[in-house]
Parts: structure tokens; C-alpha cells; sequence
């Protein structure tokens, strides 16, 4: 019906007939309308999914202490003594995500650097867009490449490392979101005003001092806005994990063992014969909300850190 | 274009041996890419003294300081011939490195460009910093020193930790001066400092240039015709890329040489 009256109101439009005017206000108001509509869907799945995290843990809660689930160490609870502490699988994540970061800030950084202040304007505007592609490789194709090429590479060098481990893995997400941190320093650090450049070689300051003591730090907002929002991916980050990480849930500072993390842990779950409506299947709805807590604020910090770095780039 | 040839405009002899010349261009030419910016620039700099160059925008007169300090050639596109000494060396000599040769010829640009990311005694010891010349225990004299230098110690003392982009427009220029002189340059240029300055923080700076004469060899570029007659002993009038005319403050702006000069500073173009 919808789309009838819209192309009754296009026809009158286009043959200007009848009242042209009130004819194109419908038509306004339709696509108004539509556009309004596809506006309130997003945010009303977004509100849809938080609520139900928000009550599927609520249950969680009642039959299973909020005091163990952040106080207990162990969590089990697929198996038959059951153990709901969080913390193994918020250690498993964090080694994860520590891992893929001292991997990428350091590279993803060099390279903005490099694109910014060394790259000709030919390498830049061809090297960025191709970096940019690592992000569009299925999470999926890392998995498989941290499990049967880079684990199999690091255990000849390092010794006791297990097939399913943190280090891996680790260092695939790290790769992964190279780019990330990449393209957006690389936009801050390009964006850092000619005038401070040139106020650092005014002072008879070589070119690395000029780009490391003053570039850089002036673009520190924008490149910690890269770095949370890395972090939050790495923390959110499911498949390379799941498939190359293990399943083992353990407060975890060992890389070379296998691990478990809070989105693999969801994947073994969601993916199980886990019956609804236990409290077993429930963990999945609490550990999503942990997750999901953690990740709003790290992209929270990273809005503000953003925001921060336009203000000052406008003043 | 019926406007007449320029001719190079050379200083009178007897005028030229009581000073002693910091600078001296000599046919200095500079492009950027095909466009012809500088043509045929010859002029001496006295020593301790305040140059000035005045011109309409477009004229040249930022490029031309630019070049003395060899920040033109960072420009991608930017080319320079002739040559320029410093107490009779040839700045443009190979092997003479540019970045030793700015920490002798030290640059106050047009907008204040404090690094942001750091605080006021920061900033005046940025030079220093980053040419590895930072010695901790001169720190707080430098700083002290360098600020007293630029009328702004009174005024920043108690607050040295603090941002530099926390001061006001005026007081931002004349750290940006603290910080150009912490370096001990000989030459201090100015490309139009006081263009975004409000008329109090002007005269500051224009107070300042008076002090600072007695130890440095000043050039200042400006838009602003009355501020060359307040602040230089000498002015030179660049007009599209030609410098017109070069002579003592006080003949070029009472007694004009030639009509372009005496058409600019009467107000009928620019």
C-alpha cells in the first residue's frame, strides 16, 4: 500500500498533474516517513538485544550467586560440578587481546608513521587502501591461519607450546587489526597542523625528533581513539579464538597453553546441545553482558578520545 | 604589462661600509613548481638591526625570509637559485645542513604554533629538547631568561606547567618568541607575527622588537605599513615578486624613489 501511494505521488510528480504541490508534500513525507522508520529499526534492535541480555542475566542471577560469579576461579559449568567464576574467561581474553596488541600498536603505529611522514603521495594513496584490505578477510581465514600456520611455526621456536594456545592466535588478531590502528593514526597523525612541522624545523630540530618528540604527541588523542577501539575489537573478536585458541577455561598467564576466551566460550555454547532455559544456557547471556559492558567501554573512550582530537583540530 | 622593468636596487657605497652586514642575498631567485615567486633578489641585512619588508599579499616577502632560513625548500615543488650568506658563507654551499643552519636563524611564524602537547616550560625548551642540546640544570634558567626576553615572564611564572595553548593569542606569539630565542639564535625572522594579534598584544610585541634589536639581527615581515615605520631602522618593498625599493625606514616612507613605492605606502594599491 505503501509503495502504491509512493508511486501514485512519484506519477503525479513526474506527469504535473493535479495539485502539484500537495502531490510532492505526500511524497516528502513518505520518504520521511521511510526514513524515520529505518532509523528507529536500528535502534530498536539495539535496544532489543540489550534488554534481552539484560534479562536473560537477571536470570542468570537468581539461581546462580553474583557474588561467586565475580569471586569464584573456576568456571565449569558444562561440567558436573558445576563452577560459575567469570574470571578464567575474562583472563583468557584479556591475554588474547594484550597479545594482538603489543602486536599491532607497535607495527600498526610505524606504518601510520611511515604513510604519514615518509611515503610519497603515490606509495600512500596505494599502500593505505591495500592495508585497509586485511580488514575485509574473513575472521574465519585468520582462524585457520593461526592454527595450521603460525602455531605450527612458533612451536619450532618456542618450546612447550600446545597446538591450541593464546600466543597464536594472539598474534593473528594482532595482525588482523593492524590496520585499524593503522588507518586511523595515520589520519590523526596526518591531520597534525604543517604550522607545528614547521615550527619544530624552525627551531633547527632534524626530522625524526620533529616527527617522534612533537607530531606524534600531538596526535595522541586521535591515536588512542585507534588504539581503544583495537582493543574493544580484540576483546570482541570470536572466530580466530574459537578456532585456534582452545577450549580449556583457566585463569591464564601461560600464552603456550590453550585457552579459553568470553566469545569462544559463547561460540562452544551456542553451538552445543546446551538444553534452553538452564542456567548452564543462561551463562552464555551474563557472559555476553560482561562482554558487551567491556566493549562499550572501550568504544565510549574512544568516542571521547575522538572528540577530543576534532575540538582541538578545529581551535 | 606596461609597468616599467624593475631595477635592482643596490645600496649606496659610503652607506654600506658603516654596517655591518649579517645577510646577503644575492640574485635570489625561487619557484614554486612553474610559478615564479622571487626575481632577482639582491639586498644586505645589517646586523642588530630591525629589517622590515612590507608588499601586498602574494609579493614574495614570506618566501624570501623563508629562503634565508632554507624552510622554502621543505615545500614539495619549491626551488631556489642564487645565493644567500650568513657572515659572508654561502647558506646554499653543499654540505652546509640546514638544520644546524636554523638553530643560528630561529623563525616566529604568523599564527602562534605552541606544540600543544606540551606546557609552557616545555615549549621553551622544545629547541633544545629536540636538538639535543637540553642540559637539566640550565633548564630553569633558560626558561627564565628566554620568557623575561619575551615580556612574559611576570606573566606565566607561577603557571609553567600548564599547556602552552592554555594562554591567551598574544601571549602564544610571544612564547612562540621565548622559544625561538631559548635556542640562542643570531637571527630571529618573523613572518607577519602579529597578523592575528589584537592591537594590545601588538604593541607588546612591537615594544619587544625594540629590546631585542640590541642582540639580534631582526627581519620582519608585515602587512601592517605603520608598524614598519614604529619598529625597523631599514624596509624594503617587494611588489610581485621584485624588490622595489631598500633604504633607511625613515627615506622610503618620507621620500619614496620610486612611484610604485610612494603608489603602495600612499594607499592607492594593496
Amino acid at each position: 500500500m505503501i509503495f502504491n501511494s509512493i508511486a501514485a505521488g512519484v506519477a503525479r510528480v513526474v506527469n504535473g498533474l493535479g495539485s502539484g504541490k500537495r502531490a510532492e508534500t505526500t511524497l516528502e513525507r513518505l520518504i520521511q516517513g521511510g526514513l524515520v522508520a529505518c532509523g528507529l529499526l536500528a535502534i530498536a534492535v539495539t535496544v532489543g538485544i540489550i534488554l534481552v541480555l539484560i534479562f536473560e542475566t537477571i536470570e542468570f542471577f537468581r539461581e546462580v550467586s553474583i557474588v561467586d560469579f565475580f569471586t569464584q576461579t573456576e568456571w565449569t559449568p558444562l561440567f558436573i560440578d558445576k563452577q560459575y567464576g567469570i574470571w578464567p574467561l575474562v583472563s583468557g581474553t584479556i591475554l588474547t587481546s594484550v597479545i594482538a596488541i603489543s602486536v599491532a600498536l607497535p607495527f600498526g603505529l610505524m606504518a601510520a608513521i611511515y604513510l604519514s611522514e615518509f611515503a610519497a603521495p603515490r606509495t600512500r594513496t596505494t599502500v593505505k587502501p591495500a592495508l585497509e584490505l586485511l580488514a575485509g578477510v574473513p575472521t574465519i581465514v585468520y582462524g585457520f591461519f593461526a592454527l595450521t600456520v603460525v602455531t605450527p611455526a612458533l612451536q619450532k621456536v618456542v618450546p612447550d607450546l600446545a597446538l591450541f594456545n593464546a600466543l597464536g592466535p594472539g598474534i593473528v588478531m594482532g595482525i588482523m587489526i593492524i590496520p585499524m590502528i593503522s588507518s586511523l593514526s595515520e589520519d590523526a597523525i596526518y591531520s597534525v597542523p604543517v604550522s607545528l612541522r614547521e615550527a619544530a624545523y624552525g627551531l633547527g630540530a632534524a626530522k625524526l625528533p620533529t616527527i617522534f618528540r612533537v607530531v606524534v604527541p600531538s596526535a595522541w588523542s586521535g591515536i588512542g581513539a585507534a588504539l581503544t577501539l583495537a582493543i574493544s575489537r580484540a576483546i570482541g573478536e570470536t572466530m580466530i579464538v574459537a578456532v585456534a585458541a582452545g577450549q580449556q577455561a583457566r585463569i591464564a598467564i601461560d600464552p603456550r597453553a590453550p585457552i579459553e576466551t568470553m566469545t569462544s566460550y559463547i561460540v562452544n555454547v551456542a553451538k552445543g546441545d546446551v538444553p534452553t532455559g538452564t542456567p548452564e544456557y543462561r551463562t552464555i547471556f551474563a557472559v555476553g553482558s560482561m562482554l558487551f559492558v567491556l566493549t562499550l567501554v572501550m568504544n565510549l573512550l574512544s568516542y571521547r578520545l575522538a572528540k577530543r582530537m576534532r575540538e582541538r583540530g578545529t581551535r | 604589462m606596461a609597468a616599467p622593468q624593475p631595477t635592482p636596487y643596490r645600496m649606496p657605497a659610503e652607506e654600506a661600509n658603516n654596517i655591518i652586514k649579517k645577510i646577503t642575498a644575492t640574485d635570489v631567485h625561487a619557484w614554486f613548481g612553474d610559478n615564479h615567486v622571487l626575481k632577482s633578489i639582491t639586498m644586505d641585512i645589517p646586523a642588530k638591526q630591525v629589517t622590515a619588508i612590507i608588499g601586498p599579499s602574494g609579493c614574495g616577502k614570506s618566501t624570501f625570509i623563508r629562503c634565508v632560513n632554507r624552510m622554502h625548500e621543505l615545500i614539495p615543488n619549491a626551488r631556489i637559485s642564487g645565493s644567500i650568506t650568513l657572515d659572508g658563507e654561502n647558506v646554499y654551499r653543499p654540505g652546509v645542513d640546514p638544520v644546524l643552519l636554523r638553530r643560528r636563524v630561529g623563525m616566529v611564524f604568523q599564527k602562534p604554533n605552541p606544540f600543544p602537547s606540551m606546557s609552557i616550560r616545555d615549549n621553551v625548551l622544545a629547541g633544545l629538547k629536540l636538538t639535543r642540546r637540553y642540559a637539566r640544570a640550565d633548564a630553569a634558567d633558560t626558561v627564565e631568561n628566554a620568557l623575561r626576553q619575551a615580556a612574559l615572564w611576570d606573566e606565566v611564572k607561577d603557571k609553567l606547567d600548564e599547556p602552552g595553548t592554555s594562554l591567551s593569542g598574544g601571549q602564544q606569539q610571544r612564547l612562540c618568541i621565548a622559544r625561538t630565542l631559548a635556542v640562542a639564535p643570531e637571527v630571529v625572522l618573523m613572518d607577519e607575527p602579529c597578523s592575528a594579534l589584537d592591537p594590545i598584544a601588538t604593541a607588546r610585541i612591537e615594544d619587544l622588537l625594540h629590546v631585542l634589536r640590541k642582540d639580534y639581527t631582526i627581519v620582519i615581515v608585515t602587512h601592517n605599513l605603520q608598524q614598519a615605520t614604529r619598529v625597523s631602522q631599514r624596509t624594503a618593498f617587494f611588489l610581485t615578486g621584485d624588490l622595489v625599493e631598500y633604504s633607511d625606514t625613515d627615506s622610503l616612507f618620507t621620500s619614496p624613489q620610486d612611484q610604485r613605492t610612494e603608489d603602495y605606502i600612499t594607499g592607492k594599491f594593496g
